[in-house]
């Protein structure tokens, strides 16, 4: 990438990121009381993770039949409940057989 | 100044053993992150000052995507705002668990690397935090994220693109192995999730929210949405109930 347009993107989005933390450790020392607002902080970290994930995942290979693969293989072995390394190499493996298939099985 | 008195555990020394486990889990996670980074199109140097600066990797992942698309700035604001929301919320509740060596100028630094996971070993330890510790505490988890990630960068480089395509899935796996888990167990989380979804595969699929909204918006909107239906819903004393 361009280094004066990464630079100004990088400075947007860890500016950004850094006054997030920085305001509130800096202004406010109280605790939140209302409930859905909780819950709603409690949430947000998942909502984002998950609509990150689906369906961008799907296509992050550039071939949907190894990014399938993958995400089965780390559906599973997060039902499972498995590490997030252990889940994160079944990923990779599921998705580099299928790759594999598709680079030297003919298709 | 005057030290609140703490015990022998609050201390430099022992923040850097409390953040080995951390930089060991960074280092792998922040790998894939590289390798997802260079397979985008950032050059090796690029991905490892990404990590460096931001420390963060669903934020990371977010903007490293809008970065590729040629996003807007304001989009790229926004969408780091909302992903990472939860630090501020960390950060209000560490505040209140800081001893008085944690100074307005410290709080500049420190608050640098508030992080899931510095702040749950900083909640989770039975001794208030000061500055030493804190500072102890998130130095090597950031040279665990940034060298992961130049490992990976470098990797990424020079492997086949087959290879390199099959590790950059391996972020959004981690990222299933934190989400699915938790939804597993807690109803309110799994309803959100499936909403959160369904709303990002609507703005992906649907050709005109897909020509209007791009991929950081959308993340951002499905996010709210689906949180806010979710603290309507599942209210925070209620949601333990269920759970």
């Amino acid at each position: 990438m361009n280094p004066v347009t990464f630079f100004i993107y990088l400075a947007v989005m860890a500016g950004t990121t850094y006054l997030v933390r920085m305001i509130p450790f800096v202004l406010f020392r109280r605790k939140l009381k209302n409930r859905r607002l909780i819950a709603f902080f409690e949430f947000i970290p998942y909502t984002v993770l998950a609509a990150m994930t689906l369906p961008a995942m799907l296509f992050s290979t550039g071939n949907i039949y190894s990014a399938i693969a993958g995400f089965i293989a780390a559906m599973i072995f997060s039902i499972l409940e498995k590490s997030l390394l252990t889940v994160a190499i079944a990923t990779c493996l599921a998705t580099l057989a299928v790759e594999l298939v598709f680079k030297f099985g003919g298709f | 100044m005057s030290n609140k008195p703490s015990t022998d555990k609050n201390t430099f020394r022992q923040g850097i053993l409390d953040g080995i486990p951390i930089a060991l889990g960074y280092l792998s996670v922040s790998f894939s992150f590289g390798i997802l980074a260079v397979t985008s199109g950032l050059t090796l140097w690029q991905a490892v000052l990404v990590s460096l600066f931001n420390l963060t990797s669903a934020g990371q992942v977010a903007g490293l995507s809008i970065m590729t698309a040629s996003g807007g700035l304001i989009e790229m604001a926004v969408s780091q705002l909302i992903i990472n929301l939860r630090y501020g919320l960390m950060s209000i509740s560490l505040s209140q668990k800081t001893d008085k060596t944690v100074t307005v100028p410290a709080r500049f630094f420190l608050a640098y690397g508030i992080t899931d996971e510095i702040f749950g070993v900083a909640a989770g330890v039975d001794h208030p935090i000061g500055r030493r510790y804190h500072l102890g505490l998130m130095l090597l988890p950031i040279a665990g994220w940034t060298l992961g990630t130049f490992i990976g960068a470098a990797l990424g480089a020079v492997f086949p693109e087959f290879l390199s395509n099959a590790l950059a899935i391996g972020i959004y796996g981690m990222f299933v192995s934190i989400v699915v888990p938790k939804a597993k167990h807690n109803r309110g989380i799994l309803i959100c999730v499936l909403i959160a979804v369904s709303i990002s595969a609507l703005f992906y699929f649907e050709p005109h929210l897909s020509s209007v909204i791009s991929g950081g918006f959308a993340t951002i909107i499905a996010a709210i949405i689906a949180a806010a239906v979710g603290a309507a819903f599942f209210p925070k004393d209620k949601e333990e109930d269920a759970a």
